[in-house]
């Protein structure tokens, strides 16, 4: 789908009398790093009246906007404000595009592929200052990964302990 | 002697001592002093402990899904009230606050308000493995990892979320604490 022919698609959509899709039920994001165009914006809209259900896609960089379908549907004003907020998606013709469900004064995107899983701050209440200061993240432990033990992975590499399962000695006669 | 000489849940002396309803074997010596001289006597610090364990009003701080099992505790199958343990729309007005669920970063400024604006004397129970130390969401980039980086927690309660039996146990764990403390100040 073409970026810029998205309002005239989800308006044909809605009004057609073969389509009727009245109701927008989500618009998200998705982030593909390795492409030039990194991110979709995924619209999906029900027919009610035809019990139909449909999947808009449309491609963007972090500097392309996307045009708005506000116009069309109200209820996109959230759902794009959140897109902006989780992967830095602009909306072009959007009335009112903030920050949606981060923190105040939040920095980055953190759906992108390349936004670390801790972040960069965190809080504690300061008790000379009187009030919630942000810091660097300082992690007591890293983040520790059990993929080789996950049942979804296949078991294909070797579990700790395997090793020793061929060389077992010969235990009779020990105490 | 104080009026509540027996802590929660103590055994009675006998060997192998049964595990006696809170408060029955103090409420045989009242009614035994009682029915001798007719008074009773007390201290006053005893007398403001006994009244203070006797009505915590706790703020609903729900925040994630444990606020469903806070709700549960004061429902009529645990019945919370039982403890002296109502619930309270206003922190102006509450001695404890329940932090029941996942606190995040955005959240975190507002919890310390509300915190701040509760009187003295006044406690706080982090409620499931969120609250006390991030728990599932502990890598998070949005989620304060334990709540007691913003407010001082006096009882931990355990578990995703903890059955609404361990934040019973939690309060009168608090009641306790309260008790052996025994100080006007806190």
């Amino acid at each position: 789908m073409k970026r810029d022919s998205i309002p005239e698609v989800i308006a044909f959509l809605r009004d057609d009398a073969r389509c009727r899709f009245g109701c927008l039920i989500d618009i998200c994001g998705a982030d593909y790093p390795e492409r030039d165009e990194r991110f979709d914006v995924v619209y999906h809209l029900l027919s009610p009246w035809l019990n139909q259900r449909i999947r808009v896609r449309a491609t963007a960089r972090a500097e392309t906007p996307v045009p708005s379908i506000v116009e069309l549907f109200p209820a996109a004003n959230w759902f794009e404000r959140e897109a902006y907020d989780l992967y830095g998606i602009l909306f072009e013709g959007h009335p009112d595009l903030r920050r949606l469900l981060t923190d105040y004064g939040f920095q980055g995107h953190p759906l992108r592929k390349d936004f670390p899983l801790t972040g960069f701050v965190e809080l504690r209440y300061d008790d000379e200052l009187k009030r919630v200061v942000y810091e660097p993240v300082k992690l007591m432990q890293e983040y520790r990964s059990f993929d080789f033990l996950s049942p979804w992975e296949g078991m294909d590499t070797a579990i700790p302990g395997d090793e020793k399962a061929g060389e077992a000695p010969d235990r009779k006669g020990e105490p | 002697m104080g009026l509540m000489p027996e802590p929660l849940f103590e055994t009675e002396g006998k060997p192998g001592g049964l595990i006696t309803t809170p408060g029955a074997t103090s409420f045989g010596v009242f009614s035994d002093e009682l029915a001798d001289k007719g008074f009773l006597l007390t201290t006053a610090d005893d007398l403001i402990n006994w009244a203070r364990t006797g009505s915590l009003m706790w703020m609903t701080f729900g925040l994630a899904c444990c606020a469903v099992e806070m709700m549960q505790s004061s429902m009529p199958r645990y019945d919370l009230e039982r403890f002296g343990f109502a619930p309270r729309g206003s922190p102006r007005q509450s001695d404890v606050m329940i932090v029941a669920g996942t606190l995040c970063n955005k959240m975190a400024p507002a919890l310390r308000k509300v915190y701040d604006q509760m009187p003295e004397p006044r406690y706080v129970i982090s409620m499931g493995s969120c609250a006390n130390g991030g728990g599932y969401y502990h890598y998070s980039y949005s989620v304060v990892r334990g709540c007691d980086r913003i407010v001082p927690v006096d009882i931990y309660v355990p578990g995703c979320p903890p059955t609404a039996e361990a934040l019973v146990y939690g309060v009168l764990l608090l009641q306790k604490k309260i008790r052996r403390t025994g100080t006007i100040e806190r």
